[in-house]
């Protein structure tokens, strides 16, 4: 087990390596000097020298990357090339706001999503089965940002019942609470129906299992062997499903922080992304992918503790 | 507890796409606390479709007609509800893969507990201690270390005596072993045809034990009934089924059991013809088509269940008393 997380986070450091490689390519490729393209066509000389010696353009290409590297094991992510502020903080800042958004929406989406998923295969083949499935497939059809704009129009300026800005007051947990609830809403919402639809295809595999036929035949009841014998199989391709998908979980969040302008990492990366801002882009991304590495990781661990047989190919 | 099980024209039909397959018509059979019953047939004869309507566990597109009485209560007609109260209480089922018989991410001791549940009189360390005795009881030596194991740490002969084990728990008054030797190699196969017979010396219920193989059949069983195309064709002593066998087919199925050779054959002799499409059963004999004593009425009428002696019967025209 302990050699198998070594060797899997040696490799979630590889694929780190390897996108911020990608990312300095893309930076390069792109036709015209990111300093012209930072202070646009009517820059001093002057001025593009400054910006480029001081975002380290002068230097090759792969002594840039070399020296990514180099500071950000020692925290250092760079500086905005327009406030001068660290990238470090300004991801530090940006990152709880999403992350508790992400996180939300994701608990939202499995709370509602598995139950789901266990009741239409409890129901199989009734209305209550019938109904949850074309809810779900509507769902995962809507794109957040399309719920994101709706739900702006219902509860904030129609209703007035939430704020349609920002991420709340500081130290004011109601109004932080109030201020997640459509911005978590429009990204879980997909996802409840993604969750279910995965529930109950697996779990529908599962129930064909002769070891649910034991349970039955042993007399246990039908919740017990739903929600015990055949959720805990059943989940684990949902938890691989959830690791990928946290990806693009975290990819709405930037076109939802976008719609809400919620300070986050979403909306950090378009503002940086708007404004050339290489040095925060190149932070950002780097923070976002050692995120989801590890939770990749993480699902692959958590996977081989529910799956006994997992687990004992990796003790081996 | 234990009664006398009854099922009396009983069949089975599966409703699919392609119409219904009438996997078992008008079968009666009847067995009496203490007796251990063989049924006996070759593959989609139907033994196993009967001992899943004896345990209630028929998939959602099974159709039952006729009874069965279990303890002088009609087990067909029960709801959903009583019927899986019997089940794991009264009647207890040994699958016939232990290989997939238990769940996979659970512990043996965990599903052991939970086996138990129709015993609310008893905590969960009781449940425990309870299982070592009977893992003891079937030969599972270190049975407190095996109720952590999971069940791909265990050899198919161990999941076989734990399935045994699991469903003797229960204390069932009918406990139905299904192809319990089937997915064993010949050496594991005898340990639990001897366990088997061991545990029927101390065991007064009923057990009903399903096999294609006649050996098996042979050692464990008071009597015997044999199944083919969904029907009983003959039933008796075992003495009498295996020295007296009446019906064509239990002649032809002796004859071809790979036991009685002793020197080596170039081919295994075999019945000719196949089974018949059972979502058309034919209306005479369903072994007319490949019997070798077939007469005049056999393809047109369905022949009587003629008794032979006062357990033996065979349902054939060419038979006489």
């Amino acid at each position: 087990m302990l050699a198998y997380a070594v060797k899997r986070i040696g490799l979630g450091l590889l694929i780190l390596v390897l996108v911020m490689i990608a990312m300095y390519a893309a930076v390069f490729l792109v036709p015209g000097d990111p300093a012209t393209v930072a202070l646009g066509p009517r820059a001093t000389p002057e001025l593009k020298r400054l910006l480029i010696e001081r975002m380290g353009l002068d230097q090759p290409v792969w002594w840039q990357i070399i020296e990514f590297f180099r500071n950000a094991l020692t925290g250092n992510l760079g500086y905005d090339v327009w406030s001068n502020r660290p990238v470090s903080t300004l991801v530090l800042e940006a990152l709880p706001n999403t992350l508790i958004l992400g996180l939300t929406a994701l608990t939202v989406a499995l709370l509602i999503g598995v139950p789901l998923g266990c009741l239409s295969v409890m129901r199989r083949g009734t209305a209550a089965d019938a109904v949850i499935g074309v809810l779900s497939v509507g769902v995962i059809a809507v794109p957040s940002f399309v719920v994101a704009i709706y739900s702006l129009l219902l509860f904030a300026v129609t209703l007035r019942w939430l704020p349609a800005i920002g991420a709340g007051e500081a130290g004011d947990f109601v109004s932080q609470a109030k201020a997640l609830v459509m911005p978590a809403a429009a990204i879980a919402l997909g996802w409840i129906g993604y969750i279910a639809r995965m529930v109950r295809a697996s779990m529908m595999e599962v129930m064909g299992e002769p070891h649910i036929r034991t349970a039955r035949s042993f007399g246990l009841p039908e919740w017990k062997i739903v929600s015990k014998y055949a959720l805990r199989i059943a989940i684990i391709p949902t938890i691989s499903l959830v690791a990928v998908g946290l990806g693009s979980i975290l990819s709405s969040a930037v076109f939802v922080e976008a719609v809400f302008a919620r300070p986050g990492i979403g909306k950090l990366i378009t503002d940086a992304v708007n404004t050339r801002n290489y040095p925060v882009v190149m932070g950002t991304v780097l923070i976002m992918t050692a995120i989801y590495v590890s939770i990749t990781i993480a699902a692959d661990l958590l996977i081989a503790r529910l799956d006994p047989r997992v687990r004992d190919v990796f003790r081996g | 507890m234990s009664g006398s099980l009854a099922a009396s024209d009983l069949s089975v039909r599966y409703e699919t796409p392609h119409g219904a397959v009438h996997a078992l018509r008008h079968v009666d059979i009847e067995a009496h606390p203490g007796e251990v019953i063989g049924i006996v047939g070759e593959s989609g004869c139907g033994k196993s479709t009967l001992v899943t309507a004896l345990a209630n566990l028929l998939p959602a597109n099974a159709r039952v007609d006729g009874s069965i009485r279990y303890n002088g209560v009609d087990l067909a007609k029960l709801d959903a509800h009583r019927q899986r109260l019997l089940r794991g209480d009264e009647i207890a089922l040994v699958s016939q893969d232990p290989m997939t018989a238990f769940n996979p991410v659970l512990t043996i001791g965990d599903q052991l507990v939970d086996f138990q549940h129709h015993r609310k009189d008893l905590g969960r360390a009781q449940k425990r201690a309870r299982i070592a005795a009977m893992l003891g009881r079937v030969g599972i030596a270190d049975a407190e270390r095996r109720m952590q194991s999971y069940p791909h740490e265990l050899s198919g002969g161990m999941r076989q005596r734990v399935a045994i084990a699991a469903a003797l728990l229960t204390d069932p008054g009918l406990l139905i072993a299904d192809e319990p030797t089937t997915a064993l190699d010949v050496t594991m196969e005898a340990q639990i045809i001897h366990l088997l017979r061991e545990l029927r010396r101390e065991y007064n219920g009923i057990i009903i034990v399903v096999s294609h193989h006649l050996g098996v059949i042979a050692e464990l069983c008071d009597r015997v009934y044999v199944m083919y195309a969904g029907e009983v064709v003959e039933g008796g002593e075992v003495d009498a089924i295996f020295h007296d066998a009446r019906h064509p087919y239990t002649q032809a199925l002796l004859a071809c059991d790979p036991a009685r050779f002793h020197e080596r054959l170039d081919r295994l002799p075999t019945i000719p013809g196949s089974l018949p499409n059972l979502t058309q059963p034919p209306s005479g004999c369903v072994y007319a088509p490949r019997c070798d004593r077939a007469f005049a009425p056999c393809a047109a009428i369905a022949p009587p269940l003629v008794k032979l002696a006062a357990a033996h019967v065979a349902r054939c025209h060419a038979v006489t008393p």
